[in-house]
């Protein structure tokens, strides 16, 4: 059973995403997501500085058979990548919350993170795909 | 019936078991208004002896008793071993080896020859081939306005002096993406590139030089390079890989190297054969290697930790990405990978030197020797790799069909590329001629350039 | 071990060396800095090393001429030695591509009767073979779609929609030329969802991208209606020929509607597959499309010599699309292929290549098989699903598709179309005999057995090849791409 953090908010398209105390959020992928993809083999971070708009495709994440888009879960501006997992992509299987995040953000609208998936509601999506 | 194993009996046992009587009966989804009769235009069928003899009389139609043209496309003396290991069935009915386990034989040649490419550019990888190196070089334009993330531009600067059928090749291709090229042309006096050319090059996703030129001619690669790299702008190499085993590679070019290598592969091993199948090789720094399009092959360990060969980085690929492929590629062209991979190790870095040296001195005896006819001189100074444009006192596309119809093709006549060069002949030399060929050549080419001077 | 490996400094192929004595220059001289400062780093070996090497490596190999080879969408079928060997003469392969027109008229008569027969097999109204491959067969079809909607100022149109089963190089076809992918959901049924397609059509549609047989296996019924809703939209309909080999000689995609259409000549006309290439893959057009072919073609002049034709008599083509000319001696084969076969011959490809497969599919399902689509007629190729396996017994499709290689048959096509969970898309072409399909029914057979008695055997197949499963996400996480190490003294 994928873990759900209580912590985070989450996307359909299984990203999450944490409201720091500076203001800015932390984008990664779920737990249930790595698993899907399997052992992940490559992960492509955009540039410091580059903004987004929310929904637009953000960063990549390779596995031997697949290759997923990650999205702006907001928009914003990029602060910082985890450049650590351009030589360790495997953090993101083995942490997918703390050490496997993707990418920082600055978002323009702190609020809108209100309006993505409540944990609850993310469990509920993953349950009814793994039925 | 040709190629079909099913006797009747067969036949009507397997319609049997499907519980339908007639093989018409399994069409039966398709609407009867689109069901087809037999096209007039196809002819009957023929015995394989049949075809064997009109195809003999075709051939030799179009046969040849020596030829001074290249332009893209090289005379090279192709080692018995090669094709006879290459037409192995085991190497020509497998197909693309997506089960790993069942084509180790393939992949571990993949493998070597991406070393042997890979080493012949002095580059990090290479890929497992695309169609041709045309195609080589339009697929490497892409990959440079991905890969740049200096120069955030669709505008790739080439020389001037590049094949001309490759730059159009580019343009159909590229050019649907928005991609923009811009040429720049080349010297009057040596063919070559000027060095000064930094201007064109601010903002540019890339430079594309030819090593050597279409005219034969070496140019200044290490400037070019210098330049383009000063200027934020990958450096694309076309290269011909038998010169290489004699120049400076383009992972050495300038300071820094270029940054990709492409070429035509078909003088390792390959016949001209009208055009193709060839293949096109295609190498980059490690850096760019996730842009690079085409299968790639990776050495990896199986359970029992034994050295194996798999496809390696699919998820750039079509059959995976989609619509966010760097290409749509599906194949390389394995069987022309296999021949070339024999040929490089048969001749090995010096074989393949004494190819190149040869089919260089055998140019500077075909020039200087046809320099004594009066009105022929070099259309380039500089030195060259084993081609040379003459300048003729006659239009060189009479002195094509003349010489033609005595069975020798002199080369390439320009003018139906660059109308100011009608008089100019693009001449080839590799090591498959022999001083007495030279001479041949030279001789009908007086004759030829008399015989129309005579005319006028 | 590699051929490097086998390398020893100063041992040569000393027979494939020229001489470069008597040629009276000091050679390389004048090249100066333009020298290359040290060796490649090829491998030295003798001409027996080299001949022994590589003929170990093939013996790795699955192939046609050791194996059958059900590989769905493939075609992998036996390509006649005949029509190698007669592309295959002195004259075609010493050939120049630049030879002048006078010097070619052979090589040309081959290649103008080879367009007047796709021509007639497709019912197309014109045919380019310069196509060097089937991926960029639709990069010409679809960059002559986007040509048309431009040259009529059309510039609106650009929306590709293909059907969601649709091969990979489909959405990445329509994106190397500038467009934008719609996917039209498919029925349970494996037909194109009709009243999604009629409701994503319109201004924007610039065409649809079909195979018929689809990637189902299976005969599109509603073409016709198909064909209207994107014609009446203003839209162009452009046929994937992977799949021509079912229907050769049956149906013609220019009578279903299709207005362009690359053929795999590679798969239905004669050529190996050479461990992933060449190919060559030939377009044809209708009316609409004709000013856009891309050069050259080959025509014919009022005294009935050949010759080509570019664009100077092509103003509105899409360009070249190769160095030279295309694929030539893939041509050639495909020539030689069917003067072998005849029209007759054409007609029984299409007849048998579906015999076997439905004989197959209804054998298969006497084994306790699932068909995906098992209300449906199978055409050349048809898909299992083992998701009931999956399920049950922990085994995938991947894991029967290794276990086969244990068989002595190559695995059918895995894992496509996405859409079939676990699923096996098979195809057994024309020329395999019923002795061969029963061969593989039995081997499915077997397999089924150690499913649910030794399902070990299954999942931790192959036992019995070079190598064992390999480490896929090593291979992607440790890039070793070319062998690095230097040879030994």
């Amino acid at each position: 059973m994928a873990e759900v953090r209580d912590d985070v908010r989450y996307l359909a398209t299984h990203e999450w995403v944490k409201l720091e105390a500076d203001g800015s959020v932390v984008v990664g992928i779920s737990d249930h997501a790595q698993d899907a993809l399997g052992d992940v083999v490559f992960v492509e971070l955009p540039e410091i500085g580059t903004s987004f708009v929310q929904g637009s495709e953000m960063a990549v994440v390779e596995s031997v058979k697949a290759a997923s888009d990650i999205y702006a879960p907001v928009s914003g501006v990029v602060v910082a990548c985890n450049s650590a997992l351009e030589d360790a992509p495997e953090t993101v299987n083995d942490s997918p919350y703390d050490a496997g995040w993707f990418v920082r953000l600055t978002p323009d609208d702190p609020s809108s993170i209100e309006s993505l998936l409540s944990p609850d509601a993310y469990q509920a999506l993953c349950d009814d795909e793994t039925h | 019936m040709p190629f079909i194993p099913h006797t009747d009996a067969e036949r009507d046992e397997m319609l049997e078991a499907i519980g339908v009587t007639t093989i018409d009966a399994l069409f039966d989804e398709v609407p009867m208004s689109l069901r087809a009769s037999l096209p007039p235009e196809m002819p009957e069928g023929i015995s394989e002896m049949a075809l064997m003899q009109l195809m003999q009389r075709r051939a030799k139609q179009d046969e040849m008793s020596l030829s001074f043209l290249g332009a893209g496309a090289y005379e090279h003396h192709i080692p018995a071993a090669v094709w006879d290991l290459t037409n192995r069935g085991e190497f020509l009915t497998a197909y693309t080896p997506y089960q790993a386990e069942a084509s180790q034989g393939t992949l571990q040649l993949i493998y070597e020859f991406q070393t042997m490419i890979a080493r012949l550019t002095a580059l990090d990888v290479a890929n497992a081939s695309v169609y041709d190196g045309a195609t080589a070089l339009a697929e490497a334009m892409l990959m440079a306005v991905r890969a740049n993330k200096t120069n955030k531009s669709k505008r790739i600067v080439v020389a001037g002096n590049l094949n001309p059928h490759y730059i159009a090749v580019c343009e159909a291709i590229v050019s649907n993406q928005g991609l923009v090229l811009e040429v720049l042309e080349p010297d009057e006096q040596t063919g070559t590139i000027p060095t000064d050319c930094a201007p064109q090059l601010s903002e540019a996703a890339a430079l594309v030089v030819s090593y050597p030129n279409f005219f034969g001619g070496l140019d200044p690669v290490d400037a070019l390079t210098d330049a383009a790299a000063a200027a934020g702008a990958l450096v694309i190499g076309v290269v011909n890989p038998t010169a290489l085993a004699l120049l400076k590679p383009p992972g050495q070019w300038g300071a820094s190297g270029a940054d990709i290598a492409v070429g035509e592969g078909q003088p390792l091993g390959i016949p001209l054969a009208s055009g193709g199948p060839y293949l096109g090789f295609m190498c980059c720094r490690k850096a760019y290697v996730r842009q690079m399009p085409g299968r790639i092959i990776g050495r990896t360990v199986d359970q029992t930790g034994q050295p194996g060969y798999a496809l390696t980085l699919q998820a750039r690929e079509q059959h995976i990405r989609r619509g966010k492929a760097t290409s749509n590629i599906c194949t390389n062209q394995g069987l022309l990978v296999t021949a070339a991979t024999l040929y490089l190790s048969l001749l090995g870095d010096e074989g393949l030197r004494q190819v190149a040296l040869k089919s260089h001195a055998g140019i500077n005896q075909l020039v200087a020797a046809a320099g004594q006819i009066e009105g022929v001189s070099r259309r380039f100074s500089g030195p060259v790799f084993h081609e040379q444009v003459l300048q003729l006192p006659v239009p060189a596309a009479d002195v094509v069909n003349l010489m033609a119809n005595e069975g020798i093709l002199p080369g390439l006549a320009l003018g139906a590329l660059w109308a100011p060069m009608a008089n100019c002949l693009l001449v080839n030399v590799t090591e498959t001629k022999t001083s007495d060929d030279i001479d041949h050549f030279v001789t009908h080419l007086a004759n030829a350039i008399e015989a129309i001077k005579s005319t006028c | 071990m590699l051929i490097f490996e086998r390398s020893r400094s100063g041992r040569r192929a000393a027979a494939q060396h020229v001489s470069s004595k008597g040629l009276g220059l000091d050679l390389g001289d004048d090249l100066g800095e333009h020298l290359r400062h040290s060796p490649a780093g090829l491998p030295e070996v003798s001409e027996l090393e080299v001949v022994r090497h590589y003929t170990n490596l093939s013996a790795k190999n699955f192939a046609i001429d050791r194996q059958f080879y059900p590989l769905g969408s493939c075609t992998m079928k036996y390509n006649p030695r005949g029509a190698a060997a007669a592309a295959s003469q002195p004259g075609f392969l010493k050939r120049h591509p630049l030879a002048p027109e006078a010097q070619s008229q052979g090589y040309l008569a081959c290649l103008y009767e080879l367009q007047t027969y796709l021509q007639a097999l497709t019912g197309m109204k014109a045919v380019s073979l310069t196509p060097m491959a089937g991926a960029q067969g639709e990069f010409a079809g679809v960059a002559m779609i986007r040509a048309y909607h431009q040259k009529r100022g059309d510039h609106d149109r650009v929306e590709i929609l293909v059907p969601e089963a649709a091969h990979g190089t489909n959405p990445a076809t329509a994106v190397m030329c500038g467009f934008v992918v719609r996917e039209i959901p498919v029925t349970p049924e494996g037909d194109v969802d009709l009243a999604a397609l009629q409701a994503a059509v319109g201004p924007r549609t610039a065409g649809l991208m079909m195979t018929n047989p689809s990637t189902c296996g299976v005969f599109e019924r509603q073409i016709a209606a198909i064909a209207e809703t994107v014609h009446e939209a203003g839209g162009l309909l452009y046929y994937d020929g992977a799949n021509l080999n079912a229907i050769l000689g049956k149906v013609r995609p220019g009578d279903m509607g299709f207005d362009v259409l690359h053929m795999n000549l590679h798969k239905t006309f004669a050529t190996p597959h050479g461990g992933g290439g060449p190919g060559s893959g030939p377009v044809g057009v209708g009316e609409r499309l004709l000013p856009f072919l891309p050069t050259p073609t080959v025509g014919q002049t009022e005294s009935g010599t050949f010759r080509w034709l570019d664009k100077r008599d092509l103003p509105d083509t899409i360009g070249r699309l190769s160095g030279f000319m295309g694929n030539a001696g893939i041509l050639l084969r495909a020539y030689a292929y069917a003067r072998l076969l005849g029209g007759e011959g054409m007609q029984r490809v299409g007849a048998y290549a579906t015999l076997n497969a439905n004989y197959m599919a209804k054998r298969l399902t006497e084994a306790g098989f699932d068909l995906a689509y098992p209300t449906r007629r199978a055409t050349h190729e048809f898909i299992i699903t083992l998701a009931k396996q999956a399920k049950h017994h922990h085994v995938t499709a991947m894991d029967v598709a290794k276990r086969l290689l244990d068989y002595g048959v190559h695995a059918p096509t895995t894992y496509f179309p996405l859409l079939v969970p676990e699923c096996l898309l098979i195809e057994p072409t024309e020329t395999e005999s019923k002795a061969e399909i029963d061969g593989f029914v039995a081997a499915m057979a077997a397999i089924a057995d150690e499913i649910v008695n030794t399902p070990d055997q299954v999942t931790s197949a192959p036992h019995t090849l070079p190598v064992t499963r390999l480490d896929d996400v090593k291979a992607a996480r440790d890039l070793d791409l070319a062998w690095l190490k230097t040879q030994p003294a």
